[in-house]
C-alpha cells in the first residue's frame, strides 16, 4: 500500500492525503469532531439533523442542484452521524474531484438553514426515527444503551429521543452549525488516483481561506464507575425475543481495545471492516448458543469511540426459548474466558480472520477513506495503518486479562425485549379492488 | 478505465454445461467468486414452498467427508466465507477468501454443491431458525407490505407470488428427505455461472474450477423451466396489513416491469431512474420526501428478472400520511405516462448511468456481479464496452413509450402494513 502523508494548514484543518491509482476514482471526506456524544438533553439528535440540513442548499448551491450535479458526474455522495462524528463524503470520477472539493468547502461556512426547509426536514426525521421504532432491536438498543450511560451522551440514540425531534428550534440547529462546523473541529481525506502536491495545493486554495473560528468546547461528561448489573426490559407488541448485553469498555486509543476485539473474534465471530462480513459459525456463542437450539443468531462487537463505550452482544432467541435460560448459557461462555479458557489455535485464527477481513475493506477507496478519517477523529489514522500490527501482538494473557477485567457481572448492563399480545392482535388481511 | 471486454475477460464452458468467467485484477490480495446454478423456488411443488430455499442453505451442514463443523473450520479459520441462496429462477453463489486461500474455499463450494449429506439434527434446527426467522419478518412492516404486494400482483402459482423462504405454514413440513430429493433430482452443472475476480491468474483459476466441477452431471437435472406469463393488470388492487404497536406505514406500489430480456429494459432503466432515483430518490423524493416532507424515504426500481418482475414504488410513511403519499406517488406515476421527459432529464439520466461504471466496477464484487448478470442475461463479454451507446441510443420518446406501455395510475397495485 503506498503511503499516507498528514498535513496541518494554518486554519487548523487537518488533511490526509493517500495516492491509490487503482481505479480512476477519488473518493473525498470531511469529518467534523461533533456527534450525538456531545448533545444537551433538549438538542438531542441535532448532529444528525444539522447533517440532513447540509443537503438542503447555499446560496452557491440551491436545494437539489448537488443531488443532480453527483449523479450526473457519475459519483456518490451521502453523509453519516454517529456517537462522536458527523462526515460527509463524495466518491466521484478522478477528473471531477473539484466539485466534491467546491461544494464540502462551500457548506463548511455557507449552509442556510432556511426555516421552511427545517420544518420540511423536521417530518422527515420523525418518519426516520418512526421507520426505526418498526424494528424491536432498535427499543431494545435504546434502553441498554440509556441504562448503561447515566450521565454520558453516550445515552441516547443518534437519531435523539422523540421529544427533542418535535421542538427543537431552527436556532438549535443552525448554532451547533457555527460553533462546531470550523475548519480547526474538522479532517479532511482525500483517497484515490491523484497527485497528492496537487492535491494539496487545489486543498490549500479552497480551504485555507476559511477562517479558524473559536476552537469548540465539546460538551462531553465522564460515566461514572458503573457499581453493579444493570437491567432493562421492553415489552411491546411482536413476535421474536431479544438479548442485548453491553459491557462497558475503554476508548479505541487504548490498548486493551485491541485485545477486546480479539476476544470478540473468539466468542461471537470477526469484526467487519466494512468490506463485508464473514460467518460466525464456529464461534463459540455460536456453539454454545446456536448449535444447542437456544438461540437463532449471536452477533457481538467492539465500537471505535472516542470515550469508554460498551461492547455489546446480541441474542436473537429461538421461539418458545426462556431468556433467563439463555441468558445463563451466555455467562457460562463468558466465564470460560474469564477464567482463561482460551486456545493458541483461537488466537492464530483470529488474526487470520483480521487480515482477510481488512484486505476486503481495501478493495474501495471509500472505506480506505472512511476508516482513515475515523481513526484519525479518536486517534490517529495511523490506528487503521496499524490495526493488524496492533491486533497480531495481543497475547493468550491480554484476552484473558480484558475477560477478567471488563466482563464482571457488576460492568455490564442486560436487557430483554420481550414481545406481548396487543389488543385485537393476529394482524388483520384486507383486500379491496379500488 | 480499462474496462472487462473480450480482451480481458476468460470464458470458458466446460462439456457439462459449466460457463467460468475469470477477470484478474490484482489491486487487493483477496479474491470473489459469484455464480448461479439452474435451479429456485420455481422448481419446488407449491405445496413445499420454501424448498429450494432451505435446500440451498442446508447443504453447508454437511457432506459425505465433511462434518458442519469441518465445513465452517475451513472457511472462517482463514477468514473466507461462501453463501447460497435460492432464488426464484435462480440459486446463487458468493465467496471470498485471499487470493491464498482459493483453492481449499472451491474444494468447500464443490462439496457442499456435489455432496451434501442434510443430517437429521441439523435440518431440524435450520427448520428452527427459520421459523424464528420468519415470525420476525411477519412484523416487519416493509417485509409484510412488499409480501402483499407481490401476492396481489402476481396470481397463485406463479414464481413470484410466494416467498423464496416459504412461510409459517410450508416451512414446518419441510423433511431432511425433501431436502435429499430436491438436491437429487435439481442440482447439477447444467447451465451454471461461475465468476472469479482478484488476485490470480486467469488460467489458474480456470483449472481450478475444472477439476473441481468439471465432471459434475446429473442426468436428473430438469431442463431450464421458462420463465412464467402474467396478465396484464385490469384495475388497481388494495391489500391492507395491520401490524399493532408499529410506529410507520410501509406502503409498495407499482405494476408488472419488463423481463431483462425485454427490448424495452434499458429505456424502462431510464424512465425509472427519472421517476424514482436520480439525485434525491427522483420525482418521487422531491415530491414525497423533499417537498411533502412525509417520508425518510420514497423511491422506485425496476427490477426486471428472467420473468416481469414489478416496476414498483416503496415509501416509509406515518401512517396518517399513507393517502396523501398515494396521492402524490400516483401523480408522478401519471406524469410518466402524460408528457415526455425533457431534454436535460434525458442527458442528465445518460450521463448518471455511463458516469457510474468506474464506481461499480471499483470492488471485486462489483465486476464479479456484473460479468454474472452479463452471462445470465446473454448480454456478451462486450457490453460494457457497448453500454455507453446503448445508453445514448434511448430517446425521450423511447421513454415516454416505455412508461406507457408498463404504467398506468389507473391500475396500480398496493401492498400496505400499518399500525
Amino acid at each position: 500500500m503506498s503511503s499516507v502523508t498528514r498535513h496541518v494548514l494554518d486554519n487548523g484543518l487537518v488533511v490526509i492525503l493517500k495516492e491509490v491509482h487503482t481505479a480512476p476514482i477519488i473518493s473525498w471526506w470531511v469529518l467534523y469532531r461533533v456527534g450525538s456524544r456531545n448533545e444537551r438533553t433538549g438538542t438531542t439528535g441535532v448532529s444528525h439533523w444539522v447533517e440532513h440540513m447540509l443537503f438542503k442548499g447555499t446560496d452557491m448551491f440551491p436545494p437539489g442542484a448537488l443531488d443532480k450535479a453527483i449523479d450526473r458526474l457519475g459519483g456518490s455522495w451521502n453523509a453519516q452521524t454517529f456517537l462522536d462524528y458527523t462526515a460527509y463524503y463524495e466518491t466521484l470520477p478522478a477528473e471531477h474531484v473539484d466539485l466534491a472539493l467546491r461544494l464540502e468547502a462551500d457548506r463548511m461556512i455557507n449552509a442556510k438553514f432556511d426555516p421552511k426547509e427545517v420544518d420540511s426536514e423536521r417530518t422527515v426525521i420523525i418518519s426516520e426515527r418512526q421507520g426505526a421504532e418498526n424494528s424491536p432491536t432498535f427499543w431494545l438498543t435504546e434502553e441498554v444503551q440509556g441504562a448503561a450511560f447515566r450521565v454520558h451522551g453516550y445515552h441516547h440514540e443518534i437519531i435523539g429521543d422523540m421529544t427533542d425531534l418535535e421542538t427543537m428550534t431552527r436556532d438549535d440547529l443552525y448554532n451547533h452549525y457555527k460553533r462546531h462546523y470550523v475548519p480547526n473541529n474538522a479532517i479532511a481525506v482525500a483517497v484515490g488516483d491523484f497527485d497528492s502536491a496537487e492535491m494539496l495545493e487545489k486543498i490549500k486554495a479552497l480551504y485555507g481561506v476559511i477562517p479558524a473560528g473559536e476552537q469548540p468546547k465539546l460538551f462531553a461528561r465522564p460515566e461514572p464507575d458503573q457499581m453493579g448489573e444493570r437491567r432493562v426490559r421492553v415489552e411491546r407488541p411482536g413476535r421474536g425475543t431479544f438479548i442485548e448485553v453491553g459491557y462497558h469498555v475503554p476508548a479505541a486509543n487504548h490498548p486493551d481495545w485491541f485485545k477486546m476485539e480479539i476476544l470478540n473474534s473468539i466468542l461471537c465471530g470477526a469484526d467487519s471492516m466494512g468490506g463485508g462480513g464473514i460467518d460466525n459459525k464456529t464461534s463459540r456463542l455460536y456453539k454454545a448458543l446456536v448449535e444447542t437450539e437456544l438461540a437463532a443468531g449471536v452477533d457481538g462487537g467492539m465500537t471505535q469511540t472516542v470515550d469508554p463505550f460498551l461492547y455489546t452482544i446480541s441474542l436473537t432467541l429461538r421461539e418458545g426459548r426462556d431468556p433467563e435460560e439463555v441468558e445463563s448459557a451466555l455467562y457460562r461462555e463468558i466465564d470460560r474466558l474469564r477464567e482463561g479458557d482460551i486456545t493458541e489455535r483461537e488466537l492464530a485464527r483470529a488474526k487470520k480472520q483480521a487480515r482477510a477481513l481488512f484486505a476486503y475493506s481495501t478493495e474501495r477507496i471509500t472505506t480506505q477513506a472512511f476508516w482513515l478519517a475515523f481513526a484519525e477523529s479518536f486517534d490517529s489514522y495511523n490506528w487503521f495503518e496499524g490495526y493488524l500490527a496492533r491486533l497480531e501482538a495481543v497475547t493468550l494473557e491480554d484476552v484473558h486479562e480484558v475477560a477478567q477485567m471488563y466482563l464482571r457481572p457488576q460492568n455490564r448492563t442486560v436487557g430483554y425485549f420481550v414481545p406481548v399480545t396487543a389488543e385485537g392482535d393476529e394482524d388483520d388481511y384486507e383486500e379491496f379492488d379500488e | 478505465m480499462t474496462l472487462p471486454s473480450a480482451q480481458n475477460i476468460t470464458r470458458v464452458v466446460l462439456d457439462n454445461g459449466i460457463t467460468i468467467l475469470v477477470y484478474e485484477n490484482f489491486a487487493a490480495e483477496s479474491v470473489i467468486i459469484s455464480g448461479s446454478l439452474q435451479v429456485g423456488s420455481a422448481y419446488e411443488p407449491a405445496h413445499k414452498n420454501g424448498l429450494s430455499a432451505m435446500t440451498a442453505v442446508a447443504l453447508m451442514r454437511g457432506t459425505r467427508t465433511r462434518d458442519f463443523t469441518t465445513i465452517h473450520e475451513a472457511l472462517e479459520d482463514v477468514g473466507a466465507d461462501i453463501s447460497v441462496g435460492g432464488g426464484w429462477y435462480r440459486t446463487n453463489i458468493s465467496g471470498k477468501s485471499l487470493a491464498e486461500d482459493l483453492p481449499n474455499v472451491l474444494d468447500v463450494l464443490a462439496d457442499v454443491l456435489r455432496n451434501p449429506t442434510f443430517p437429521e439434527t441439523h435440518i431440524d434446527r435450520l427448520r428452527g431458525e427459520t421459523l424464528t426467522s420468519l415470525q420476525i419478518r411477519s412484523q416487519d412492516t416493509r417485509y409484510r407490505a412488499g409480501r402483499a404486494f407481490y401476492e396481489t400482483l402476481y396470481p397463485e402459482g406463479h414464481p413470484y407470488h410466494a416467498p423464496t423462504r416459504g412461510t409459517l405454514e410450508s416451512v414446518p413440513t419441510l423433511t431432511a428427505l425433501d431436502l435429499t430429493a430436491f438436491h437429487k433430482g435439481h442440482y447439477g452443472g447444467k447451465n451454471m455461472i461461475i465468476v472469479v475476480v482478484g488476485a490470480i491468474k486467469a488460467a489458474d483459476a480456470v483449472e481450478l474450477i475444472r477439476a473441481r466441477f468439471g465432471d459434475w452431471n446429473n442426468p436428473d437435472q430438469p431442463d431450464q423451466i421458462a420463465p412464467a406469463d402474467v396478465a396484464p393488470i385490469t384495475e388497481s388492487k388494495r391489500t391492507v396489513i395491520t401490524l399493532p404497536g408499529k410506529s410507520q406505514a410501509d406502503i409498495v406500489l407499482g405494476t408488472l416491469g419488463p423481463s431483462r430480456h425485454a427490448p424495452d429494459f434499458t429505456a424502462a432503466q431510464l424512465a425509472n431512474s427519472v421517476l424514482g432515483q436520480f439525485g434525491m430518490m427522483g420525482r418521487i423524493g422531491k415530491s414525497v420526501r423533499e417537498q411533502g416532507g412525509l417520508a425518510y424515504y420514497a423511491y422506485s426500481q425496476v427490477e426486471g428478472g428472467l420473468a416481469p418482475l414489478p416496476w414498483h414504488v416503496v415509501a416509509g410513511v406515518n401512517p396518517e400520511n399513507i393517502d396523501l403519499a398515494i396521492q402524490k406517488i400516483t401523480d408522478e406515476v401519471r406524469r410518466m405516462t402524460e408528457e415526455a421527459v425533457s431534454e436535460d432529464d434525458l442527458a442528465d439520466n445518460q450521463a448518471y448511468f455511463t458516469g457510474h461504471l468506474p464506481l461499480q466496477l471499483e470492488s471485486n464484487e462489483g465486476i464479479g456481479d456484473t460479468l454474472h448478470n452479463m452471462e445470465l442475461y446473454g448480454r456478451g463479454l462486450d457490453y460494457l464496452v457497448n453500454y455507453r451507446d446503448m445508453i445514448y441510443s434511448v430517446t425521450r420518446d423511447d421513454i415516454l413509450a416505455t412508461a406507457r406501455h408498463y404504467l398506468n395510475a389507473d391500475r396500480l397495485v398496493m401492498g400496505i402494513a400499518t399500525p
